[in-house]
């Protein structure tokens, strides 16, 4: 495929008919990334930003409850799984942010088991990266313990989200990333979730739960710790 | 797929006569505007970020062949393959061959117009892979053996009628007395049967938005999440995408994202946006084993540095055609290829030949909504005019067309007896049309006649009347 490549590239520089030389300037702005205009409502002061996060998500028919502590998550679950009529089983993402909460006390109806999705798995439980204010925006990377697959099998997901991780706008979940991961580092799947799945392809009007989840529910944890 | 736009007029009137398709157009006319305005109103920066989306395109088209480079070493560095085609018949058999090497025999696919532009499905089933859309949309237009309608909304042509009938008839497994008339249940019937074929497939197909040179990344927009599980579950992933999608940064999509779903559905954001980078990692507990790009060109290196190089800036939004008369008119279909409005007149010449495609740049009004809107503020209505001039340089216009031209462009160097023909044939036309005023049949004209009546001119000409102006001394 070397000689399709050479085509390519040399149809291009034939067309560009560019000088020599810029191959710096390149470099520079990929090493430094520099900001665009990031907009007024994604640039607000942390308390302004979870609840701009909240009407937003609850804009695109993702739920929210608010809890104080990670610890209270459990019955935060079970509380909406109750409130929906649905099923108590979990399937709950590996990472200790979520698998080593206290389901078994707080939460003992409920049944736990962690892991990539599978088809049968109706509800889901994962964390999130970050949360982007600006549009109500999930930022949830896959990992070791954090499979992708939970985002989108289950018919009901559950996020579990630090209102200390809630950004105001894109730009700054990606420093954020490039923290956690290093420069020019992306995790394989790296997904920004608004809302619960959709589709408008049959006449123009909405459904929920395409493909994707049916339903989005966040939680989010005011509180430090466990 | 094989072009009729060559028979566009044809294709037009039948869409005009198709009771159906103007049925469910009436969705389209509606909808797309109103909803983008509303999102439009609450983002102040909006026309700001349409600048810089603007010059970032540009930005990154003068330098493509590096932020190609500097993307393809990424991409390599995590792991990915990336397949470099120069036209539709190389990507095809890149795609092949790599589903032939993981013996594959399903797969599924997310919606992708560059495979729909290199008839992908086609050339699959042809070789004995079956490939199954699970874009609800393609899905059901797949169903129908129908290409798209719209870049964003492929089945937007079909009535939930019609949609319905092709499910009882396709999925004549389900209970024949199933209620299926809402589009609630059209969607679970849907969601149900594809489901099953996610996980059956060897291999996933998916297009891409976007391109991050600075990562590797390729990105995927969608509301279902049928790309994101079709890119997961089966062992390979293959993106088909081509050259100009590559952006520089994470920064730099961020800017873009802002005005894609905002000037295509009118969403602040689309439900899911999806950065794949290279295949599983090893500590990873899902995710595709390989992760191949096939990156085509097919014309669009020589679409730089000429008249149409801004076309490149398009990120397939559909804004275009949601808002063009013509469009809302006749449906995506009459346009004959895959690229349908306004985009689409502008693209498809320069990607089949204007020879073939000469007459969608000529399905225009000109009326400019389409430049309005694009946020990316591609100047579709200078670049048709730059069609229908190359069109006209290379004699293939209608005779009748260039006879008209050349007859006007006789009298237009010479004002005087311009003056006098115009002056004669108004008052000759005038006579013609009587009392009415009107006339119901035209030499040369029976192209407007046939379905309206012309007015007959009244009075003076235009250069009469401004020579007893300038006489009067009331001209400036």
């Amino acid at each position: 495929m070397s000689g399709a490549r050479d085509q390519v590239l040399g149809a291009v520089r034939r067309s560009l008919k560019r000088a020599p030389g810029d191959e710096a300037a390149i470099d520079a702005r990929l090493a430094q990334h520099p900001r665009n205009l990031v907009p007024a409502r994604g640039q607000l002061s942390p308390t302004e930003r979870v609840d701009l996060f909240e009407a937003q998500a609850a804009a695109v028919q993702a739920s929210v409850s608010r809890v104080g502590a990670l610890a209270e998550v459990p019955e935060a679950v079970a509380a909406y799984l109750r409130e929906q009529n649905l099923p108590g089983q979990l399937r709950v993402s590996p990472d200790p942010t979520v698998a080593d909460l206290p389901w078994a006390e707080k939460a003992p109806l409920l049944t736990v088991s962690t892991g990539p999705a599978r088809d049968a798995d109706a509800v889901s439980v994962t964390p999130a990266f970050a949360g982007i204010a600006e549009t109500g925006t999930l930022m949830l990377t896959s990992g070791k313990d954090r499979p992708a697959t939970l985002n989108f099998l289950p018919e009901t997901h559950i996020v579990v989200l630090k209102a200390s991780q809630v950004v105001g706008a894109y730009e700054d979940a990606w420093d954020l990333l490039r923290q956690a991961e290093g420069e020019g580092v992306m995790p394989r799947s790296v997904n920004l979730i608004t809302g619960p799945s959709r589709t408008g392809d049959i006449e123009q009007k909405i459904q929920l739960g395409a493909h994707g989840p049916r339903r989005l529910h966040i939680v989010v944890v005011e509180g430090g710790g466990a | 797929m094989q072009s009729t736009s060559h028979a566009f007029k044809d294709n037009a009137t039948r869409a005009l006569g198709d009771a159906q398709l103007q049925k469910a157009m009436e969705n389209v006319r509606g909808g797309f505007i109103e909803k983008r305005l509303n999102v439009v109103e609450k983002l102040p920066e909006f026309e700001t970020l349409r600048d810089q989306a603007r010059d970032i395109k540009n930005h990154t088209l003068a330098h493509l062949d590096l932020y190609l480079e500097r993307w393809e070493a990424k991409v390599t560095e995590r792991g990915g393959k990336v397949h470099w085609c120069t036209d539709a018949a190389a990507a095809r058999d890149a795609v092949l061959e790599i589903c032939r090497a993981a013996g594959a025999k399903t797969v599924t696919k997310g919606k992708s117009m560059v495979a729909e532009e290199i008839a992908l499905n086609q050339h699959l089933e042809a070789n004995g892979v079956t490939p199954v859309e699970t874009d609800l949309g393609e899905y059901i237009i797949q169903l129908r053996d129908e290409p798209p309608s719209h870049i964003i909304a492929p089945a937007v042509h079909l009535t939930k009628e019609q949609v319905e009938a092709d499910f009882r008839e396709a999925h004549n497994h389900l209970p024949k007395d199933r209620s299926l008339s809402e589009p609630v249940e059209l969607v679970s019937e849907a969601r149900q049967v594809l489901r099953q074929r996610y996980l059956e497939a060897d291999v996933g197909i998916t297009g891409a938005n976007f391109l991050v040179a600075e990562t590797g990344s390729s990105i995927i927009v969608t509301n279902e999440g049928n790309g994101d599980l079709t890119q997961m579950l089966p062992r390979v992933h293959i993106v088909v995408t081509s050259l100009e999608k590559v952006v520089p940064t994470l920064e730099d999509v961020s800017t873009i994202l802002r005005v894609l779903a905002r000037s295509a559905t009118g969403q602040e954001f689309s439900a899911y946006t999806t950065f794949s980078t290279g295949p599983k990692r090893p500590e990873d507990l899902d995710g595709p084993d390989e992760y191949h790009v096939v990156l085509l060109d097919n014309g669009r290196s020589a679409m730089l540095g000429g008249d149409f190089q801004d076309m490149l800036r398009c990120i397939r939004c559909g804004a275009c055609m949601n808002h063009c008369p013509v469009y809302h008119a006749v449906g995506g279909h009459a346009y004959g290829w895959v690229y349908p409005g306004p985009m689409g007149a502008v693209l498809t010449p320069s990607l089949i030949g204007v020879a073939e495609a000469g007459q969608l740049p000529n399905a225009s009004t000109f009326c400019g909504r389409c430049e309005s809107v694009c946020p990316m503020r591609i100047p579709l209505p200078k670049m048709m005019r730059h069609w229908r001039e190359r069109e006209f340089e290379r004699h293939l216009s209608p005779a009748s067309v260039r006879m008209g031209l050349g007859a006007w462009a006789f009298f237009a160097q010479r004002p005087r007896l311009y003056g006098l023909f115009s002056g004669l044939a108004a008052r000759a036309l005038a006579r013609l049309g009587g009392r009415k005023g009107r006339l119901s049949k035209l030499p040369l004209a029976s192209g407007w006649t046939k379905y309206r009546e012309m007015p007959a001119p009244e009075g003076k000409t235009f250069q009469q009347l401004w020579a007893e102006r300038q006489r009067k001394g009331t001209g400036s």
